[in-house]
């Protein structure tokens, strides 16, 4: 499945001034991004920094205490408190895979990614079905459309959570460290789920500690730290030719572990 | 001592198996019904309410587990007359037993809803859920797998609670065997065969635990 739209360059995406703190913690601090249709955003930066809050500030779980949201022609300006009808406004534009899968446990492969289709959006479920089927086949999966989430791998868990995410036909898809919580020798299989995405035009934003990922299949890189994106721009410059110290010794240390 | 009146102890068999399934079970039965409704509501008013609703929902259950059910069924069946409002003998005791349910299966509704993962409602707002269909659809089901053990020690005790409905007049299990025994002196004999018509009743449902217990883990890992 591909996206709905064609993908012409221009920004799906908008974030303005975004802020958040938990109490006295300034998580973020007036964070402003872009991303275009079509594009891949990898965002960067140690734990704390705040790129999983970024991300979640994206489609409402968190929600900002100040700044602005736009994803296609949904607009939520976060200075006042939003209703529940807005976010879900804003919810309906994006998916998210997360790093602990979420699936729900009581529910089977099929239903788990026939369940936002057929129950949110109320497309007819035959249809959804068998596009839901369709999507486990593309993965190699639909042998295990019957399957609870607990008989399945974390890998196949994973396919999942990222079919799941397509299922809804949304604008833009955000990964909240998709591989992160993964066997090391699974992590492939979903990088390169991921790369065929991109490949067919979906708009990303990944939270990711795969730097080889982000060099090789995102349009650009942002690094968070401290709250804010300390530098943002193509991979060959942010990961190669870092501006500032502090994005050199991030990359370095996730480069050289040891 | 005198020897056990064989033919009235069989004799009895029939009307108190009768009075349970015409009294005890079907008391029983819609108490817990009109119970859950009201724990789910109260549990739902505790969680989510604004402040007033929460207290509310918290004197409820204070008042519940903090007075007797003996005490709750009187207040109903004896006590409302005089504020001039009777009420038959079985819907006072359906009344007092389904409000006294209520409190205490509340406690372990609420309890089984915190238990399901924070990950779960992140899932169901992702894929579009307000919060009411993300509680029915995603939440209140993986609760209920957590709340089925306590619950059915609820009803369990429920069913055995049934024989106070026999001093409000309700004509269940425990009066049939009081009458009997009053009529033919044989107290000894009645109350054990009743006892152990109330035992039989228990486990059946006890076996019905397990099975309800075996279905609801079919998604769970062990």
């Amino acid at each position: 499945m591909s996206p709905t739209k064609p993908a012409p360059a221009s920004p799906l995406l908008s974030v303005d001034g975004v802020s958040k703190s938990f109490g006295e913690a300034e998580v973020l601090r007036s964070v402003d991004l872009h991303v275009n249709r079509g594009e891949v955003l990898a965002v960067i930066g140690a734990s704390g920094s705040g790129k999983t809050t970024l991300l979640r500030c994206l489609n409402g779980l968190e929600l900002p205490d100040a700044g602005r949201v736009t994803i296609a022609d949904t607009t939520v300006d976060f200075s006042a408190r939003p209703t529940s009808r807005e976010l879900r406004a804003l919810r309906d534009r994006s998916a998210m895979v997360f790093q602990h899968y979420h699936l729900f446990p009581h529910r089977t492969v099929l239903e788990n990614i026939a369940e936002g289709p057929v129950v949110v959006q109320r497309r007819p479920r035959d249809q959804v079905r068998a596009e839901a089927l369709a999507l486990l086949e593309n993965v190699s999966m639909a042998h295990r459309a019957g399957a609870y989430p607990h008989e399945l791998s974390g890998g196949q868990q994973q396919r999942v959570g990222i079919l799941r995410a397509l299922a809804l036909r949304p604008e833009l898809l955000l990964f909240d460290e998709p591989t992160s919580a993964l066997d090391p020798e699974l992590v492939g299989d979903i990088l390169a789920l991921m790369r065929d995405l991109a490949a067919e035009g979906w708009t990303m934003v990944v939270v990711t500690h795969e730097l080889q990922f982000a060099r090789e299949v995102a349009q650009q890189v942002a690094f968070v730290d401290q709250g804010r994106v300390l530098e943002h721009g193509a991979p060959a410059q942010v990961l190669r030719a870092p501006r500032e110290e502090r994005t050199r010794q991030f990359v370095h240390r996730l480069l050289h572990p040891l | 001592m005198t020897a056990i009146d064989w033919d009235l102890v069989l004799g009895s068999l029939g009307p108190l198996v009768g009075g349970a399934i015409r009294g005890t079970i079907p008391l029983a039965l819609a108490s817990f019904a009109a119970g859950m409704v009201l724990a789910v509501a109260v549990a739902l008013m505790r969680l989510y309410g604004n402040r007033v609703v929460k207290a509310a929902a918290r004197l409820y259950v204070s008042v519940v587990r903090g007075t007797p059910l003996l005490v709750q069924l009187f207040v109903v069946f004896y006590g409302l007359p005089s504020l001039g409002l009777t009420i038959d003998p079985w819907p006072s005791a359906i009344i007092a037993f389904s409000l006294n349910v209520g409190g205490y299966a509340a406690e372990v509704v609420r309890a089984a809803i915190l238990s399901v993962p924070k990950g779960q409602w992140e899932a169901a707002y992702m894929i579009g859920m307000s919060r009411r269909i993300s509680l029915s659809r995603v939440i209140l089901p993986q609760a209920s797998r957590v709340a089925v053990p306590p619950l059915s020690n609820t009803f369990i005790s429920l069913v055995k609670d049934t024989s106070l409905a026999s001093l409000i007049l309700v004509t269940e299990l425990f009066r049939e065997a009081q009458q009997i025994a009053a009529f033919s002196q044989e107290f000894m004999a009645l109350y054990v065969e009743a006892a152990i018509v109330y035992w039989v009743v228990c486990l059946a449902l006890s076996s019905g635990q397990s099975a309800l217990e075996r279905r609801l883990d079919r998604y769970v890992a062990h």
